[in-house]
């Protein structure tokens, strides 16, 4: 899911004044309209996320479960294992290149078309249209453009830039590098256009006073707009942050984890133990140690976005 | 939400040095998110002969179109599946964030700010904290293996996001249209299917968009779920066909390009109601 939880969370103000009143024999209409999906979502995200706890703390390590109680014994023999070791190393280091690459490019494109010229739609398009394919798309035409032997290096040869050559997903040293070359031209779009509405946003009544005071273009950014774009970059560091956490369909297509354990990932290895290994109880803990991670960025970010609704 | 609107007329003299700069880096920049649309078209056009790394990055001699036929013949079972499951777990999940979004901005309850929270928070954990039982259930109420499975499992996924967005949606329509409704006698349900629905044809395009990109994309599920060969969804065949039916690269460009095709004339006709999918109703502040 390339883009689906690419999703900014911004919550439309509701007015301050209470709903309207309901006669008593209309009062339960509203709940029983909720009542299916609010059961949906007890049983699949919170019931199920239950369940997995609990696989998480038994020793059910084959096809037939086994739901004898080991406590967190799973959780132990988790973080002493090499592959999972490597895979938090792993996701960190994704991560940081992944924010970086998106952050720098989106707000870097989104200056750009915020300049006026003509034909900022055409480049705006461009820019964004790998948000509408899949990762496995990506991942496919990225892997061939990738390949040593017949992609970018052939460029490079025929440029004379031979030594830029690199092995790129064949090279434990690399790998993880070009992973996030796919990913970051796959997701800097979705950055583009926050700021892009960001920049939009900010009236230019307020550049032309700082103009008028004699600040030029640089300062103008960085004292005006680029602090006014705070809020923004933190839920764009939120957001992608959390995509990274999860990344799974890029690494499966491109790389599987390999070569060795360069480019494993938590959600790769937990799709890896449950179902191919049959180690349902370890593949249990590491989502829940994936679902923690995510829910310390995310958490927060709703408490705040949903806080200041009802502050209004 | 004017993101998409053409930008204000230009203001700045016509040509400058540093326009030139800038248009430059616009085009450098162009061509870096081009460029695997331009191996894909390339490749998937050449014949395996051609494919030799000497011509790798050079336009196909004749225009060889055997390459889509294989990779038509092998992914149109799958692409077929993948409309099956797109297109009523696509309704459903809109209709139920339809109703959602329409009680949590008009007929608030005590505890739905709570209940909005736990909501959305479905929509941002990891699937794979859930997988295991999910595989559980579908295998215990039969729905394992196949597109039927699938559906439910959008549908049930798919609510967060459309509860959202079509929250945000009915927000911006005045409490006074649902006071002189109820003056006149409307209940809820008539409000909503006379007044709120029609209004929301917008809101509908907007969920219905980006619920349609994100399904057909969705790979985790698939994979995991899609165990019939008989019944995966095109992302999974597409992956396969790389492994083991017909390695060829020219042959996976095409299929690349047949998987990637709906949703990107979407994008194409369609990119604004896209984009303000993807940023979720209006911006804060």
């Amino acid at each position: 899911m390339a883009t689906a939880s690419a999703q900014r969370v911004v919550v439309e103000r509701l007015p301050k004044s209470r709903s309207l009143r309901l006669p008593p024999w209309e009062k339960i209409t509203p709940l029983l309209l909720v009542s299916p999906s609010v059961i949906l979502i007890a049983v699949f995200v919170y019931g199920f996320i239950g369940a997995t706890i609990r696989t998480s703390l038994v020793r059910w390590n084959s096809a037939l479960p086994d739901y004898t109680f080991v406590g967190l014994h799973n959780y132990q023999r988790l973080f002493q294992l090499e592959r999972f070791q490597a895979d938090l190393v792993n996701t960190v280091h994704f991560t940081a290149i992944f924010l970086a690459g998106c952050i720098v490019l989106g707000l870097g494109t989104a200056v750009l078309l915020d300049q006026r010229l003509r034909g900022t739609l055409f480049f705006q398009n461009v820019y964004m249209y790998p948000l509408a394919l899949s990762f496995v798309v990506t991942g496919t035409v990225w892997r061939w453009i990738l390949n040593p032997n017949s992609g970018v290096n052939v460029i490079l040869d025929n440029l004379h830039l031979g030594f830029l050559k690199s092995g790129w997903l064949t090279d434990t040293h690399t790998a993880l590098n070009s992973l996030g070359i796919a990913a970051v031209w796959q997701m800097s779009g979705f950055c583009m256009a926050m700021f892009l509405a960001g920049l939009r946003g900010i009236p230019e009544e307020l550049r032309e006073a700082a103009r008028v005071d004699g600040a030029n273009e640089w300062q103008l950014f960085w004292r005006i707009t680029f602090p006014l774009l705070r809020p923004i970059t933190l839920s764009a560091v939120i957001i992608l942050g959390h995509i990274s956490l999860k990344i799974f369909d890029l690494v499966y297509v491109m790389t599987f984890g390999g070569p060795g354990y360069a480019t494993d990932m938590p959600s790769l290895y937990m799709w890896v133990a449950t179902f191919a290994q049959f180690l349902y109880s370890r593949g249990a803990a590491i989502a829940v140690v994936l679902l923690l991670m995510v829910a310390v960025l995310i958490v927060p970010y709703l408490v705040w976005n949903l806080r200041g609704e009802t502050e209004q | 939400m004017s993101l998409l609107a053409p930008a204000a007329t230009p203001s700045r003299a016509r040509f400058s040095p540093m326009r030139i700069a800038l248009y430059l880096v616009l085009i450098l920049l162009a061509i870096f998110y081009l460029t695997p649309v331009f191996a894909i078209i390339i490749t998937s056009l050449k014949t395996t002969a051609e494919l030799a790394r000497s011509t790798v990055w050079e336009l196909p001699k004749t225009l060889a179109l055997d390459s889509y036929s294989t990779a038509f013949t092998a992914l149109a079972p799958s692409f077929f599946n993948s409309v099956f499951l797109v297109v009523p777990a696509t309704i459903l999940s809109a209709t139920l964030g339809s109703l959602n979004g329409y009680v949590l901005s008009k007929w608030r309850f005590r505890g739905a700010n709570l209940l909005f929270a736990l909501l959305l928070f479905g929509m941002f954990i990891p699937y794979q904290s859930i997988l295991i039982p999910l595989v559980q259930f579908l295998q215990g109420i039969n729905l394992y293996g196949g597109i039927p499975g699938l559906i439910l499992v959008h549908i049930v996924y798919g609510i967060p996001i459309c509860t959202l967005i079509f929250r945000n949606y009915f927000a911006t329509v005045p409490r006074e249209l649902l006071e002189a409704a109820r003056i006149d006698g409307a209940s809820v349900i008539r409000i909503y299917r006379y007044i709120m629905l029609p209004i929301s044809i917008p809101g509908f395009v907007v969920v219905m968009i980006w619920q349609f990109t994100s399904i057909w994309n969705e790979f985790l599920f698939a994979v995991t779920i899609a165990q019939t060969p008989t019944q995966q969804p095109i992302t999974v065949a597409l992956q396969n066909l790389a492994g083991s039916l017909a390695p060829e690269q020219n042959i996976q460009m095409a299929g690349a390009l047949m998987a990637a095709l709906p949703t990107l004339l979407i994008y194409i006709l369609l990119g604004r109601y896209f984009v303000r999918g993807l940023l979720a109703g209006s911006l804060k502040g």
